[in-house]
């Protein structure tokens, strides 16, 4: 399974990660559109991003979530009818939407952000973890 | 597969702020096609939903329609706020037509995509008139503005079957099931009254068509009398937005907050995840308010083979969706997957079986005395298939058990049916001889106000004792909740518009356990405003359940938490946002009483909306027998002692049963004065000028029907 990592120790908060995940998805640098949010709690940086743990899927009142061959949770934007079901029930609040989005939208584990980020804070790790 | 008899093009309306401003009208007599325009006079008196469908009947039909008069309609409609995707219980459609139970207007609601699929094909409402002279189905193609009428003598008639080859028929290939959604009945609604309408909704994951009812009142019945089939609706391209609301960022914030509400809730709460509606039987029978052997008592030791548990770690599914329209994350529908069929045309087979919701476990468990989770599922995969209400069947066969008990009808008159209370196998055999329309099978299913007057005149029953345990009002069965103890809820099952159902009012725990409507004056109040606010759901579109099979988590603390303010607050909002508008919650109580007085009108209309006919089967308001009466002896003794001055102690049993009698009798006179008082009717039950022009709802047509009635 692949899945999105965070060091704390690594991490500046320069949010580079948060510009770089709205700008590939969504062309803005608001970070509302991006599926990494960074938390300063007094200067100790936290990520939030999708765990990719499944639970969202077997919820899904469209059967439009699914877990892809690289054990990455998607959305099959063509199935989703965006009643918004799996944001409120991520318990990871980390899936995200905005009002001018059809679907909503999550970490994919896509790299682009580990790419951006100066420190080397971010990771993609393929682990064996049990899915869910 | 059937020959295409009519075909209609039309420009699909495009949806404003939750209205397509277009109706359809179908004529199968001579298969004429109309589109009509909504009005601003129906947005503005009737809202949608159930008042538009009421509107419409109204004017279909007169005073001298009966059921099965071609100009009779079943009319259907989604509501504004029907079709949106971001709250849960969205997705209703909304039925009315005369009744063949109770010859006045029925209404009645189911899940499943046929209501929003419709309005997204451009149609606030369906009008359905006429009567064909052969077995036809209508198709109607929301994507390319297609309507066909096509002969459908060689479909199937059983739902289960039905659905599962129409929507295989108008899907593409299997990503495509879900874009389809099937109306149909079965096999028993053209021998009985009791037939119900079923709403298909494709499920991906068991990959099989899955039903939701508009149960009560013999719409299935009346679909079967105009030869109609099958209603199919195909509407691919379902988007978060297609209501075009005004303001999609408030119903995006408030159905996010809902959906983690119930991530954080249910679980802790009614379980309705896990079991849906059924989470409640324990509980009933503990409270003694579960219907058993024909209402006779209100639980039983038994209750516990058929406790929600039983179904949750047995026979039901756990873990997948299973909403009956997008965006229900209370996800209530359950079922049980590869369920084998012991009896009946279809013993062998592995079906999927909808339910069984609360009142399947009540009405075709406990209140036959049949409590084994087994038969009650089979039963429940009967009803549906074959197009029976299962309420309607469970009370009606509860009555029917009961006069065999008591030697009122014997086992010959019954066609060698054994039906004594918790004889499954009689009971499925009933079933089935419904669905071939024969023996004792067809009686039954006229419903127990015609079989009161049948078992009388050529069975030679007692007529004053089946008066009193036919649980029936205005010709409607009860729905499964005993209530002997709660003179609220007396009220609200006999004074309800269509007859006694619940979706008016529950006020069970608000009477009887917390005790916070002691007087008369109190009920009454609960007595408007629990039936305004619920009629309102059946205006916009929008399931019951949400509202409050789970609470925000601070409801106690708020002043009135029976009502649910934060929810209720959540309707205005999104109505709001759906439509621009800017009602407030007393606004929203005025759209409902609007159609609520209109329907009580259009009953007086019908000949059956006056105090002669809310009156109570004595079943309801207390103990009828001797056996019932000492199964709480206790609590009557106290009653009698406490509230009539009297010495139980000295009185026989007889003597006991009639004194409580007279006085329940009495306190029911004073609740329908105090009830008819609050809601600006006269004492006859009707509803004044006075009060329908305090509401805008002073039309010359109303006015007509209720100033002679003064």
């Amino acid at each position: 399974m692949k899945v999105l990592t965070h060091k704390q120790e690594l991490c500046i908060g320069c949010l580079d990660c948060e510009v770089a995940c709205s700008q590939a998805y969504f062309k803005t640098n608001d970070p509302n559109y991006s599926a990494i949010r960074i938390l300063n709690n007094n200067n100790t940086f936290r990520a939030r991003n999708c765990t990719q743990c499944g639970e969202c899927i077997n919820m899904c009142t469209a059967n439009a979530i699914y877990r892809d061959r690289n054990g990455v949770v998607r959305i099959d934007k063509k199935k989703c009818v965006g009643c918004l079901g799996c944001v409120g029930f991520c318990s990871e609040l980390v899936m995200f939407y905005a009002d001018d989005l059809e679907v909503p939208f999550k970490c994919i584990a896509c790299n682009i952000c580990t790419n951006a980020c100066p420190t080397g804070a971010l990771e993609v790790l393929v682990s064996q973890v049990r899915e869910k | 597969m059937g020959t295409i008899i009519k075909e209609y093009n039309y420009t699909p309306a495009k949806i404003e702020r939750g209205y397509s401003g277009k109706s359809l009208y179908i004529n199968v007599s001579d298969l004429r096609i109309e589109e009509k325009v909504i009005t601003d006079f129906m947005k503005e008196k009737f809202t949608g939903g159930k008042g538009f469908d009421l509107w419409y009947l109204w004017n279909a039909v007169t005073p001298e329609t009966r059921w099965d008069s071609p100009e009779n309609e079943i009319v259907m409609s989604a509501g504004p706020m029907g079709g949106i995707t971001q709250y849960s219980g969205t997705g209703k459609s909304l039925v009315a037509a005369i009744s063949p139970l109770t010859g006045i207007p029925i209404d009645s609601n189911a899940g499943g995509y046929f209501g929003p699929l419709l309005k997204f094909s451009g149609w606030d409402a369906f009008e359905l008139q006429g009567k064909s002279d052969k077995d036809i189905l209508i198709f109607i193609d929301g994507n390319n503005g297609l309507i066909q009428i096509e002969e459908a003598e060689e479909y199937p008639e059983d739902s289960h079957l039905l659905a599962e080859e129409l929507t295989r028929k108008y899907a593409l290939n299997e990503d495509d099931m879900v874009n389809v959604s099937v109306v149909c009945t079965g096999s028993a609604a053209k021998h009985g009254y009791m037939g119900m309408l079923n709403f298909s909704f494709y499920d991906p994951r068991r990959k099989v068509c899955r039903f939701k009812q508009a149960a009560r009142g013999g719409l299935g019945t009346i679909l079967r009398d105009k030869k109609v089939k099958a209603l199919v609706v195909k509407y691919k391209g379902v988007t978060p937005n297609l209501n075009n609301a005004a303001d999609i960022s408030t119903i995006n914030k408030v159905g996010v907050k809902y959906h983690k509400e119930m991530h954080d809730l249910d679980s802790k709460q009614n379980k309705m995840r896990q079991i849906g509606t059924a989470n409640t039987v324990m509980i009933m029978s503990q409270y003694d308010l579960l219907p058993t052997r024909n209402f006779q008592t209100g639980g039983d030791p038994e209750t516990v083979k058929i406790s929600p548990e039983v179904f949750i770690n047995e026979w039901l599914t756990q873990g997948l969706h299973d909403g009956c329209w997008y965006g229900c994350t209370m996800s209530c529908a359950k079922c049980a997957d590869h369920f084998l069929l012991t009896s009946g045309p279809y013993a062998g087979e592995r079906v999927t079986v909808d339910g069984p919701e609360y009142e399947c476990v009540a009405g075709l468990g406990a209140n036959l005395g049949i409590f084994d989770p087994q038969a009650i599922l089979e039963e429940n995969f009967y009803c549906d298939t074959y197009g029976i209400d299962l309420i309607s069947f469970a009370t009606c066969t509860a009555f029917i058990m009961e006069c065999y008990q008591r030697g009122q009808i014997t086992q010959e008159q019954m066609g060698g049916l054994d039906l004594r209370f918790g004889n499954k196998d009689a009971v499925l055999e009933l079933l089935h001889q419904m669905s071939r329309g024969e023996g004792f099978g067809k009686l039954a299913g006229l419903g127990i106000r015609n079989l009161k007057k049948i078992f009388v005149e050529e069975f030679g029953a007692d007529a004053k004792l089946l008066e009193d345990i036919g649980m029936e009002v205005k010709g409607l069965e009860y729905s499964e909740y005993a209530h002997k103890e709660s003179l609220a809820q007396q009220g609200g099952f006999a004074m309800a518009t269509k007859g006694p159902q619940h979706d008016e009012a529950w006020l069970i725990f608000m009477d009887m356990v917390n005790k916070q409507i002691p007087t008369f004056e109190d009920k009454a109040n609960a007595l408007y405003y629990f039936p305004m606010f619920r009629t309102w759901f059946g205006l916009v579109g929008l399931c019951k359940l949400p509202w409050n099979d789970i609470v925000p988590a601070d409801n106690h603390k708020t002043d009135s938490p029976a009502k649910v303010p934060e929810h209720v607050q959540n309707y205005v909002d999104i109505f709001n946002a759906v439509t621009g508008r800017n009602i407030d919650k007393d606004e929203l109580i005025l759209q409902s009483e609007r159609v609520y007085q209109f329907q009580r009108v259009f009953s007086v209309r019908m000949g059956k909306g006056e105090r002669k006919d809310d009156y109570a089967p004595y079943r309801s308001l207390g103990p009828v027998s001797r056996e019932e009466y000492l199964s709480r002896q206790e609590l009557y003794d106290k009653q009698l002692r406490e509230l009539q001055g009297l010495e139980p102690e000295i009185m026989d049993l007889d003597e006991k049963i009639a004194k409580l009698r007279s006085y329940r009798e009495d306190q029911y006179e004073q609740l329908m004065d105090a009830v008819y008082r609050r809601r600006g009717w006269t004492m006859n039950g009707i509803p004044t000028p006075e009060r329908l022009k305090e509401i805008g709802m002073d039309l010359p047509q109303l006015l007509e029907v209720v100033e002679p009635k003064l």
